[in-house]
């Protein structure tokens, strides 16, 4: 059970600090016009492709005790081998998700939406809110998009987590662990839980898009 | 629908997943003086400081030893004996080595003797013991066509299994098993290819599975095979004891001088107590009871000496 708890807190968490900072991005590229946008958004697209191993493994050689953070002692830097260097790989790998699904619904929003709040003399602020209402449901699938990644996501989570028996196992690690070890009922079990998370989670999304969206 | 109604239930369902776990949510190990940074701001009751600064010890070790359920069988007494907690990285013998080269570890416990030496001999480590040992074990079908029942060198077996092309399955892997397969192709003088040498680039668990369905041999470690006897593997033991099937244990206190951060006094009472002989006990009583025979051989200096054998010559 404190694998499962761990799991939530872990892609919670993370979940949470890239939907705080990828709504905005694509909030902003969704809306403005500027030089080297369609190169930005190229390289937001080949962000939401990027393996998650690969994510952390630079993840694992920053935080690393001789990588260019792990030299620096602050209690903001996380320590490799803990639950926050998870959160901080998996975020990482979310954020672009949120961002550019964002995008892709601020950019299906009526222009003729934009013009009319500009004309009443909206703050850029305002206009983002308003814009964003708009595009509730997209933003919505955004975040389950983005959960659905990192809560099944192993290989980031295995080697800056390091896997370790109730500090940093999650269930995705422990389906690993239990089935090198032969232990294939244990690992089914836990498999089922995660496909259980999901369901739940995306049900809730679902419902949650319904009554938004009418 | 009202909007804030909306943002109220989103807002409850992530604070819900991040608060998922207050109780065994624990603090950074960070200096006291220094607030830690708050995860997220949510209502939830803040996670109970109960465990309060236990000393982590990080050990780097291989998945043998782990997979095996050997560290989660000994560690306690000595996270209870010490009031320590015991962090059980579990990778790679390349891996662990190298963790322990950039200081990312306090202790590993490693089976490359070649490659221990050699991390000794660059001064990334404070000192080496000599732990236990397992062996490797030549495992393949009943029907054994290559006739290898009955032989007590291993070299001879693999030269057997080569001349008769029966199929082998190997790690592949770089493993600190494909590495000793590689020892024992190379002891024989022949250099393994061919339809009949299959590389799978997968774990023991695997291979072993491979090896039953395709009819083949292969090597393995004891423990791991022992562990598939239980899953109802055909796969039989064909030759065991000859000495280059060895493959043993050594524990190294990572270096102090990589920085303050590495627990270099726990480092040294881990290794202390892993050569003690109740310790060592421990080790071989290990699996004794599931598989009949121990997993594990205990073999430190301290053991050897009291059962009447000769230390190390190292």
């Amino acid at each position: 059970m404190e694998v499962v708890a761990l799991s939530l807190r872990v892609s919670g968490t993370a979940l949470l600090v890239s939907t705080v900072i990828g709504i905005p991005i694509g909030a902003f590229l969704g809306l403005r016009r500027f030089v080297g946008r369609p190169f930005v958004m190229a390289l937001l697209y080949t962000a939401m492709g990027f393996p998650p191993v690969v994510v952390g493994l630079l993840v694992y050689l920053l935080l690393s005790r001789n990588g260019p953070l792990g030299q620096i002692e602050s209690a903001w830097i996380p320590r490799l081998f803990t639950p926050e260097a998870m959160i901080l790989a998996q975020s990482v790998i979310a954020v672009p998700l949120v961002a550019g699904f964002t995008m892709a619904a601020v950019l299906g929003v009526d222009p003729q939406l934009q013009q009319q709040i500009k004309s009443l003399g909206a703050t850029p602020w305002q206009e983002m809110a308003t814009t964003l209402s708009e595009a509730r449901v997209g933003v919505i699938i955004a975040i389950v998009a983005a959960l659905g990644r990192i809560a099944a996501e192993v290989g980031a989570v295995m080697l800056v987590g390091g896997n370790i028996d109730g500090r940093t196992r999650v269930l995705t690690t422990a389906v690993v662990l239990e089935t090198r070890k032969g232990n294939f009922e244990l690992a089914i079990a836990l498999g089922i839980i995660l496909i259980g998370i999901a369901f739940v989670v995306n049900t809730t999304m679902l419902i949650l898009q319904r009554q938004v969206s009418k | 629908m009202n909007k804030k109604w909306l943002w109220f239930v989103a807002i409850f369902v992530l604070a819900l997943m991040v608060a998922g776990c207050g109780g065994t949510a624990e603090p950074t190990a960070v200096p006291t003086d220094i607030p830690a940074p708050e995860v997220a701001p949510t209502d939830a009751p803040a996670p109970a400081d109960t465990a309060g600064e236990r000393p982590r010890l990080l050990l780097a070790t291989t998945t043998s030893t782990e997979n095996s359920g050997l560290l989660a069988e000994i560690l306690p007494a000595f996270s209870q004996e010490y009031n320590v907690d015991v962090d059980v990285v579990a990778v790679g013998t390349g891996q662990a080595l190298q963790l322990g080269v950039d200081g990312n570890a306090d202790v590993l416990l490693v089976h490359a003797r070649a490659q221990e030496d050699a991390f000794m001999a660059n001064g990334d480590g404070s000192r080496r013991e000599d732990v236990m040992y397992n062996d490797f074990i030549i495992v393949g079908p009943p029907s054994d066509p290559a006739g290898l029942q009955g032989m007590t060198s291993a070299t001879e077996a693999f030269t057997k299994i080569a001349e008769t092309q029966s199929p082998f399955v190997s790690r592949g892997d770089d493993s600190g098993t494909h590495s000793k397969e590689k020892a024992i192709w190379a002891a024989a003088g022949i250099e393994p290819a061919g339809d009949w040498y299959i590389s799978a680039g997968q774990g023991m668990g695997a291979v072993l599975t491979m090896a039953d369905e395709q009819q083949a041999y292969t090597l393995s470690d004891r423990a791991t095979y022992l562990a598939l006897t239980l899953e109802g593997t055909e796969l039989v033991i064909l030759v065991e004891g000859d000495p280059i099937l060895f493959n043993p244990y050594g524990v190294i206190a990572v270096n102090p001088d990589k920085g303050a951060h590495i627990h270099a006094d726990l480092a040294n009472q881990f290794i202390d107590w892993l050569i003690s002989v109740p310790t060592q006990e421990l080790i071989g009583n290990f699996g004794v009871a599931e598989f009949g025979s121990s997993l594990f051989i205990p073999d430190s200096n301290a053991w050897r000496e009291s059962q009447g054998m000769e230390p190390h010559s190292n």
